[in-house]
């Protein structure tokens, strides 16, 4: 067995079940490895923490949801070749989780709305053929609260604070909004999972997800999203936007530098 | 036959490693013996990505070992969900005497000079299970577990 072979790559998932609990783990990964680059950047220490205390939360889920995709399927030797090593167009997440710290107001931002958008998602696994991945969500719905409660807080302040900071919110609104229709999307991913008893079908919660988000929105200075969008998608397919290459460079360096690397 | 109430008794002599003044049974994380043969300790971690969940795993190792109980296993329980109440109340106490406001409904107090005129800084702390508060009467910044 050549190093390629025992350190680097990942099989692709063939059971429905594994498909889905792979693009979770995705988004988890990628969304708590942006929030990690914020480590010694927030604006202010106690910021710094929050962002840094949630990039380890989802980090920590991405983590149990790796571990357990290797007990339905045998797709790598261990979870951080799984994690770290695929090519690019074997991550399954989301384009949203990929966008950019383009500053404090686009992270509350994203955080709100990915944030508010997973407790659905996890709620809806609650009652999951699959007690495990029950329970990991159960578990990670705590702390979906809290991140919900700390983004939503910001989002209001920074809606509703300076003129600068609702111009920033509004920037925010309007890059990111293009990008929420995919984390939505019904796609065969999910209604393969959902023929299988794994998950309930998250999806139809959308129109209570939009009004809760404009309310919030409206309340932090007015905000609307954008009427006229047309949401990008692809990440699912593993087909995405050069955001999720830097990450990859940055993430994988170490792994693939030095495979089979340990402490 | 290993006896449970020694195991947990060993478990008992094991300290959280972010928060020493306490083990890691009135903290909540052992949940029990199980009933195979040999036995595992069931654990649950406190919080999904807390590093420390990991160290523990290992210090239990370690002093099963020590004891020579080297065929009894480590078994991750994740449901139900580790919630603050299960610390028990000795442990509260400690938690006070240590620094910490100890989780639960009352207004967040002080432990330095037990005032309840306090303030929120940030709602993530040094650690994932605690946010940072500061006293408005003593002006010391402290640590509260956060109801989870």
């Amino acid at each position: 067995m050549s190093v390629a072979e025992k350190y680097i790559g990942a099989k692709l998932p063939t059971k429905p079940e594994t498909v889905y609990i792979l693009r979770l783990a995705d988004n988890a990964l990628i969304l708590g490895q942006r929030l990690s680059e914020m480590c010694g950047h927030g604006p202010e220490m106690e910021l710094d923490m929050a962002m840094t205390n949630m990039s380890l939360d989802l980090i920590g889920q991405a983590k149990l949801l790796f571990e357990h995709i290797l007990t339905l399927e045998d797709l790598a030797p261990n979870a951080d070749i799984l994690a770290m090593t695929r090519p690019l167009e074997q991550y399954t997440n989301s384009l949203f989780v990929a966008q950019p710290n383009v500053d404090f107001a686009h992270i509350m931002l994203r955080q709100y709305l990915f944030s508010t958008m997973q407790k659905l998602q996890y709620e809806a696994l609650l009652n999951s053929s699959d007690t495990v991945l029950a329970a990991i969500a159960e578990k990670s719905l705590k702390e979906i609260a809290y991140h919900i409660r700390f983004a939503k807080g910001w989002v209001l302040r920074l809606g509703d604070g300076t003129e600068e900071s609702r111009e920033r919110t509004s920037d925010a609104l309007n890059c990111l909004w293009r990008f929420t229709g995919e984390m939505f999307v019904r796609d065969t991913g999910i209604s393969d999972a959902v023929d299988t008893g794994l998950t309930v079908d998250f999806t139809q919660f959308y129109d209570d997800w939009l009004s809760e988000v404009k309310a919030v929105l409206s309340e932090a200075g007015g905000l609307t999203p954008p009427a006229e969008t047309r949401m990008l998608m692809g990440g699912h397919q593993g087909q995405h936007d050069d955001n999720l290459g830097h990450i990859l460079s940055d993430m994988q360096f170490m792994q693939l530098s030095y495979p089979g690397l340990n402490w | 036959m290993v006896d449970s109430t020694d195991l947990l008794d060993l478990m008992a002599e094991i300290m959280d490693p972010e928060i020493p003044v306490i083990n890691i049974v009135e903290l909540g994380i052992v949940r029990g013996i199980d009933d195979s043969t040999p036995p595992n300790i069931i654990i649950t971690p406190t919080y999904v990505g807390c590093p420390a969940t990991d160290m523990i795993s290992e210090m239990i190792r370690e002093k099963l070992d020590a004891a020579g109980h080297g065929n009894i296993g480590i078994k991750n329980q994740l449901s139900p969900a580790w919630t603050t109440d299960w610390i028990t109340k000795e442990a509260h106490e400690k938690l006070r005497i240590y620094g910490i406001d100890p989780p639960g409904d009352h207004t967040p107090s002080c432990p330095r000079c037990g005032s309840t005129n306090t303030k929120l800084i940030s709602e993530f702390g040094s650690t994932p299970c605690k946010a940072l508060h500061a006293c408005k009467d003593c002006l010391e910044p402290f640590d509260r577990f956060k109801c989870h």
